[in-house]
């Protein structure tokens, strides 16, 4: 008999079990993920070749207006690199935090018939970005061979930086998610803020353009050092990130999560009843 | 016997807006309702807000091995005391304490993807349900088994029959092993040979000791399954105690509420919800148009509907559909059958009326459903319960009717002896 578990339910208690729970739950972190991947590439006939194509052509509209136009590119290593470098990280954070945002959505039936805890939904949909963004790794090798470029030591801190970058899109997806729920009309501002992102971070540029006064205050942004993070563990000394600005980016991926970890948790009891 | 679950005190309170029946908000509402808050504040003008009490003061206690038949009408707040039980939505007073592992079966297929397979399908679903990959493992010959859908496996499930899907889907959730079970409604789908396999598991469940709540609008399941039943009425407990006399008590608040309007705005529905029943009343009616005290066989139903519009609906078709209480569908009055399609403007309210006439069906309860769509493309709103009425024998027929099973009361001749006709 003592061997039973005992739930105690009251109004506004945060969960004691919460955690416990999240890692009680953690198969279907994997199982939501592995759903969501499936399904992608079963539906579209050439779902792979999709998600090759997309940042590929998103590579040569930057190479060509920026590199060739606005004459960007400069010495060192090719311009296409440097552009990729930053679209890599840059594109899964625009499509995980997109995709966890509509995640509570799209899983509707889910919230109102069974209990889990709700954070697992859009932490999985990330999954699923990042399934991407290793795809998208194999146009990186590409562009190794075609520039016939190795890349130096700082390769090996990839998964750090990728892991930084995953912080970030579940922190902001987690905000997004229980918006979205609360304010139906939230879905439009979403494609905005993608837009107003991609001219706030150093995708098409390199942070060294941005005049030393801003480089802190341009630093606030968390994708500047996820974004930097690539760009030198991808080019080298080079590209030597500026160490204050990545720290305060770091700090602001740290904030950015707990912050939307307790506003996630605080509107998480109410989805049931809003969605 | 120790307790399962102890309920003390459970309220559950939904706050209405005054402005909008929609229960989220759109961001430029609120934005809009801060500034006119803001003017309110300014002018001493409190906002107000409607509440809504689904559920107030409920106290109760369930031991270990008991089998629950929980019951009442639409928006008595069965559901809501449900997904209390199951954590899914959090009560807004009172406490509730759950010894054992508690398994909440809502809805048939709850997590199913139509694009995959049966085989992913059983996986996914039991994780959702919190079931481990080894539980899974160790699990996955019974489910299939027992949902007979061997050949099927690697078909995604897009492609099943209704009963290949719902067989699947009960499957996983009757192979939990909860030390609660909760099943709301799940049988009144599949066919009567899958219901009856079903039933013989939750019985197996129970016999082991386990605890059971099921919440059904069928009284012949409630009384077959339950050892217990508890009725709830406007979100209060009324009754509690031996399924017989709970049963009829519940029978007689229907009977009370045969007549009369019932609000749909707060029930259980599907559909992509551009419009929706708001209320439907339903009223008795003697051949000739005159109203009666209550329905009885061969009298007319009229059942008065309204209607609200979200988003343009252009041609979709109502039905009215009657089932008997094994869920067997009995009437489907369909507009489709007399070629008048319903289009609704935004923001439009409508009434519209079914006239049920010379309705052969026994005394006994029936309940109603309503399905507001585009045939084959789309359900706008559909409830599967969106009123009980109850036929009652008129006097002249009481010495008959009751010992003759059966829904419906054919009008008949009858010859003791026929001579002289040839039967060739």
């Amino acid at each position: 008999m003592s061997r039973k578990q005992e739930v105690l339910i009251e109004a506004g208690r945060t969960e004691r079990h919460y955690w416990r729970d999240v890692w009680r739950y953690r198969e279907l972190f994997y199982f939501l993920a592995w759903r969501d991947i499936l399904v992608r590439y079963k539906q579209t006939a050439i779902g792979i070749a999709w998600t090759l194509l997309r940042p590929l052509l998103t590579l040569v509209a930057f190479t060509l207006v920026f590199g060739k136009l606005a004459g960007l590119g400069g010495s060192g290593p090719p311009y296409a690199l440097v552009v990729f470098s930053g679209l890599l990280p840059w594109l899964f954070f625009a499509n995980a935090f997109t995709e966890a945002a509509n995640s509570l959505m799209d899983n509707t039936s889910l919230i109102t018939k069974v209990y889990f805890p709700r954070m697992i939904i859009p932490a999985s949909s990330v999954i699923v970005s990042l399934v991407e963004l290793v795809l998208s790794g194999l146009i990186l090798v590409a562009l190794f061979a075609v520039y016939r470029y190795v890349p130096g030591w700082q390769v090996l801190l990839l998964p750090v930086f990728v892991a930084v970058a995953f912080a970030a899109a579940v922190g902001t997806g987690l905000w997004l998610a229980a918006l979205n729920v609360k304010y139906r009309d939230f879905r439009y501002v979403i494609p905005f803020l993608v837009q107003i992102g991609l001219y706030v971070s150093p995708v098409g540029f390199t942070s060294a353009l941005v005049p030393e006064n801003w480089r802190l205050p341009f630093s606030l942004n968390p994708m500047v050092g996820v974004i930097d993070g690539f760009r030198w563990a991808i080019l080298g000394a080079e590209y030597e990130p500026y160490w204050p600005g990545l720290a305060l980016s770091f700090l602001m991926v740290l904030v950015l999560l707990a912050a939307g970890v307790r506003y996630f948790r605080s509107m998480e009891k109410s989805f049931a009843d809003v969605i | 016997m120790s307790e399962a679950i102890t309920a003390h005190n459970v309220s559950k309170c939904f706050m209405l807006g005054t402005r909008s029946p929609e229960k989220y908000h759109a961001l430029r509402d609120v934005l809009a309702q801060g500034l006119r808050g803001l003017a309110r504040a300014v002018v001493g003008q409190p906002q107000q807000r409607q509440q809504f009490w689904a559920l107030r003061d409920i106290d109760f206690q369930i031991k270990e091995g008991e089998r629950i038949g929980l019951i009442g009408r639409n928006g008595a707040g069965k559901s809501t005391l449900l997904k209390i039980l199951g954590r899914i939505t959090e009560p807004t007073g009172g406490t509730i304490r759950i010894r054992g592992r508690l398994a909440s079966l809502l809805e048939v297929g709850t997590g199913f993807h139509p694009e995959l397979t049966g085989r992913e399908n059983v996986w996914l679903s039991g994780a959702i349900y919190g079931l481990s990959r080894r539980e899974i493992l160790r699990k996955f010959d019974d489910i299939v088994a027992f949902a007979e859908v061997e050949q099927f496996l690697e078909v995604p499930v897009k492609r099943y029959s209704s009963g290949m899907y719902v067989r699947l889907a009960f499957s996983v959730a009757a192979h939990l092993d909860p030390d609660i079970l909760i099943i709301d409604e799940v049988l009144a789908v599949g066919d009567i040979q899958f219901q009856k396999k079903c039933l013989a598991k939750m019985e197996d469940i129970a016999g082991e000791g386990r605890t059971l709540i099921l919440v059904s609008h069928n009284m012949s399941t409630i009384l077959s399954m339950s050892t217990r039943c508890i009725l709830l009425d406007g979100g209060a407990l009324v009754a509690s105690g031996r399924p017989q006399e709970v049963v009829r008590a519940y029978q007689d608040t229907v009977q009370d509420q045969s007549l009369g309007r019932t609000d749909l705005t707060r029930v259980e529905r599907y559909g992509n919800g551009w419009a929706r029943f708001t209320g439907i009343q339903t009223q008795a009616l003697a051949a000739d148009g005159q109203a009666l005290e209550f329905p009885s066989t061969g009298g007319d139903l009229g059942f008065t509907i309204t209607l609200h519009a979200s988003q343009p609906v252009k041609e979709a078709t109502v039905a009215l559909i009657i089932y008997d209480e094994m869920g067997g569908r009995l009437i489907d009055a369909n507009s489709l059958i007399k070629g008048k399609g319903l289009s609704l403007e935004t923001e439009e309210t409508r009434t519209i009326r079914f006239r049920l006439r010379n309705v052969r069906l026994k005394p006994d309860l029936y309940t109603a459903a309503l399905w507001l769509g585009v045939q084959n493309l789309a359900d706008i709103d559909g409830i599967r319960y969106a009123t009980t009425f109850r036929v009652e024998a008129r006097r002249e027929d009481i010495l008959y009717t009751s010992p003759f099973p059966g829904v419906y009361m054919c009008e008949f001749d009858y010859d003791p002896d026929v001579r002289g006709v040839s039967t060739q």
